[in-house]
């Protein structure tokens, strides 16, 4: 796999001293497909910019395929994006805005139209080349858009916030469609969004920024199971945060005591040097309810609460379990399970909780 | 009262008033227009001896239907250099100016003007474009000429300049809102396919322009159209536009038939001229949602 992409300290600061990104470093393999994650005005969209062309940076180089592209204006960038509000030119039919690209790169007329028709299949809209974009809906403006960008056969495609025009149904199948894409044309995807689902659903990689820095970047798997920082651990899926005190038994064992409540943490993961308080990381679908008598509790610990709060969600029940001194803990119970209506604890019921200690993360305050 | 009653009463509280202004005001002197213009011409006024006389002598008379043509053409050259001047300032103010404040500073310095005195507006032109005028100093103070030059004014050259100014706020105002609503994405999406700047103005920006091109020059044809002072005061003796001439039919030549006439001629051009730029906006209408 080769560098594509070469970031190297892109700094970015805009009137009134608002620093969007903080001298930022990051490669890019060919064919990858990478998410940039993170929350509103976290630096996510101007990195995405400044690699489009649309920005500048103020300190900070960006290198395509070894060459320095960084003040580049966006028109001789090989590199295209699709747009968070599709952008789609209304006064031309879809033809017209497909085939726009090509036709300022000089394509000859019959070329034109045959790659728009090769487009339009691709992204399943065959016919509709007379369209005006507002006759369209808005998941087909979204493919127009992506056919598009994807005609001039960039080098790497851009995509902002791709899904957040979309309702959730519609989203979901959009998701594994671009993924689908991807694994079929095979160029690089850089796409920008503040959907942690999206992002790990659809990414060979995910960088999580914050505050116009990096915060951790891995792949999904990697930052959900390993996070770095008690952000991403909170930012990747749900997470229980549970502050706790560390201390080591004699035998050499960790103990992490949390409420009046105290497990066995030797195996976690832990972040950072060990220090009598530290935070407790663990996952709702990593905790179990468990029957002493029936189940089988070895690699697991155990602790015992009373249900606070029971919620139903169709494929999971979500348990808000409380452990004493005003901590309680979310744990998230599939319903696939041998829990049947009768036996799912309710309100007060006194309940034994298990979870294996090696996937909890244990990070330092 | 049920609702609907209430709806249909308030609806005519409403309309009724400005629906007389509008008719007094509006619809009656073009109807008593309208009827004088078929009157025929007596000593010292006129008969109300219905005929076509009137207009037949519109139609054979030289003078008169090349006083049309002619304020046809500066009318529509007005338009033609007021879209010249203002479109670069609308421009300027709807996607270069980046800062509110000089934005808005500069919108209302370029409306302003109209708040002063037409007629005063105009007269500035004279002073400008006169022999002894700031144009000919500055060009005999560069040393481009060597003695004033004479003409600048008191032609149709300085007619239309002199409208093109007085005129340019009607066409600023649509074309900078029209501008201004569209989205700086289609613009970087454009880039981002390849199209260079000049690229991108030809192919996104101005298309999606027209509309407030389209009104801009409307309003400025029919307002230039009609227009009186100008002639007056820097067209000179070979100028007269129909508005000059109407003045004259209806004041000294006391044919007030005749002159009526004329006027209702250049009604049904300005009108023409609009349900054409109406029918025009309708067809190209696009939804830039």
């Amino acid at each position: 796999m080769t560098r594509i992409l070469q970031l190297s300290n892109l700094t970015k600061v805009f009137s009134g001293n608002v620093t969007a990104v903080n001298d930022v470093s990051m490669s890019v393999e060919e064919g990858e497909f990478i998410t940039l994650l993170g929350p509103s005005g976290c630096g996510k969209t101007t990195m995405l910019r400044m690699i489009g062309g649309f920005e500048y940076p103020d300190s900070g180089a960006v290198f395509l395929d070894g060459t320095d592209i960084t003040d580049t204006p966006p028109y001789e960038r090989p590199v295209n994006m699709m747009f968070q509000d599709f952008a789609l030119f209304p006064h031309m039919s879809v033809a017209g805005n497909i085939g726009y690209g090509l036709k300022i790169s000089g394509v000859k007329g019959r070329n034109v139209q045959r790659q728009v028709g090769e487009m339009l299949d691709l992204i399943d809209l065959p016919g509709m080349e007379n369209r005006l974009p507002s006759e369209l809906s808005n998941g087909q403006r979204q493919r127009v858009a992506l056919a598009r960008a994807l005609v001039r056969k960039p080098r790497i495609l851009l995509l902002d916030e791709p899904m957040s025009a979309l309702d959730a149904k519609l989203r979901q199948s959009m998701q594994v469609e671009l993924l689908e894409l991807h694994e079929k044309i095979g160029i690089t995807f850089i796409m920008v969004t503040h959907d942690q689902t999206e992002a790990m659903v659809m990414s060979d990689r995910i960088m999580v920024m914050r505050d116009g820095m990096i915060e951790q970047l891995g792949t999904p798997t990697e930052l959900y199971d390993q996070p770095g920082t008690p952000y991403v651990a909170d930012f990747l899926g749900q997470s229980n945060m549970l502050p706790a005190v560390l201390n080591r038994s004699e035998s050499g064992r960790l103990c992490a005591r949390f409420g009046e409540l105290e497990i066995d943490v030797t195996d976690a993961s832990i972040i950072g040097d060990i220090d009598d308080r530290m935070t407790l990381c663990i996952r709702p679908e990593k905790v179990r309810l468990v029957d002493p008598a029936g189940d089988d509790l070895s690699g697991m610990e155990t602790f015992e609460g009373d249900v606070q709060q029971v919620l139903y969600s169709g494929h999971a029940i979500y348990f808000t379990i409380a452990l004493g001194q005003g901590i309680s803990i979310i744990l998230h119970h599939p319903l696939d399970t041998t829990l049947e209506a009768a036996a799912i604890p309710v309100k007060g019921e006194r309940v034994i909780c298990g979870v294996p200690p090696g996937t909890i993360t244990v990070f330092s305050r | 009262m049920k609702q609907h009653t209430r709806n249909i009463r308030n609806f005519w509280l409403l309309f009724t008033g400005p629906a007389i202004w509008w008719s007094l005001v509006l619809l009656v002197p073009y109807l008593i227009m309208l009827t004088i213009s078929f009157y025929t011409r007596k000593f010292p006024f006129h008969v109300p001896d219905f005929q076509f006389g009137n207009y037949l002598k519109l139609i054979e008379d030289p003078q008169y239907y090349l006083v049309l043509f002619r304020s046809i053409k500066i009318a529509f050259l007005v338009g033609v250099t007021a879209f010249l001047i203002s479109y670069p300032l609308a421009y300027c103010l709807a996607r270069k100016v980046t800062s509110d404040r000089w934005r808005l500073l500069l919108y209302v310095a370029t409306i302003i003007p109209l708040w002063v005195s037409y007629l005063l507006r105009a007269y500035t032109w004279k002073t400008i474009l006169g022999s002894e005028g700031i144009l000919n100093s500055f060009l005999m103070w560069m040393g481009i000429i060597d003695e004033p030059n004479t003409f600048f004014l008191y032609n149709q050259f300085a007619m239309v300049i002199t409208m093109a100014y007085i005129f340019t706020p009607f066409m600023v105002m649509p074309v900078y809102a029209s501008l201004e609503k569209i989205p700086g994405s289609l613009i970087e999406a454009s880039k981002d396919l390849g199209a260079n700047r000049v690229s991108t103005f030809l192919k996104i920006t101005l298309p999606l322009s027209m509309p407030g091109v389209l009104a801009g020059f409307t309003f400025t044809f029919c307002l230039s159209a009609g227009d009186f002072i100008s002639p007056t005061l820097v067209g000179g003796p070979y100028s007269n536009m129909v508005a000059n001439v109407v003045a004259t039919q209806l004041g000294i030549a006391m044919n007030w038939p005749l002159g009526s006439a004329l006027g209702v001629v250049l009604l049904f051009i300005v009108l023409a001229v609009i349900t054409l730029s109406d029918r025009l906006e309708r067809a190209g209408r696009i939804n830039l949602a």
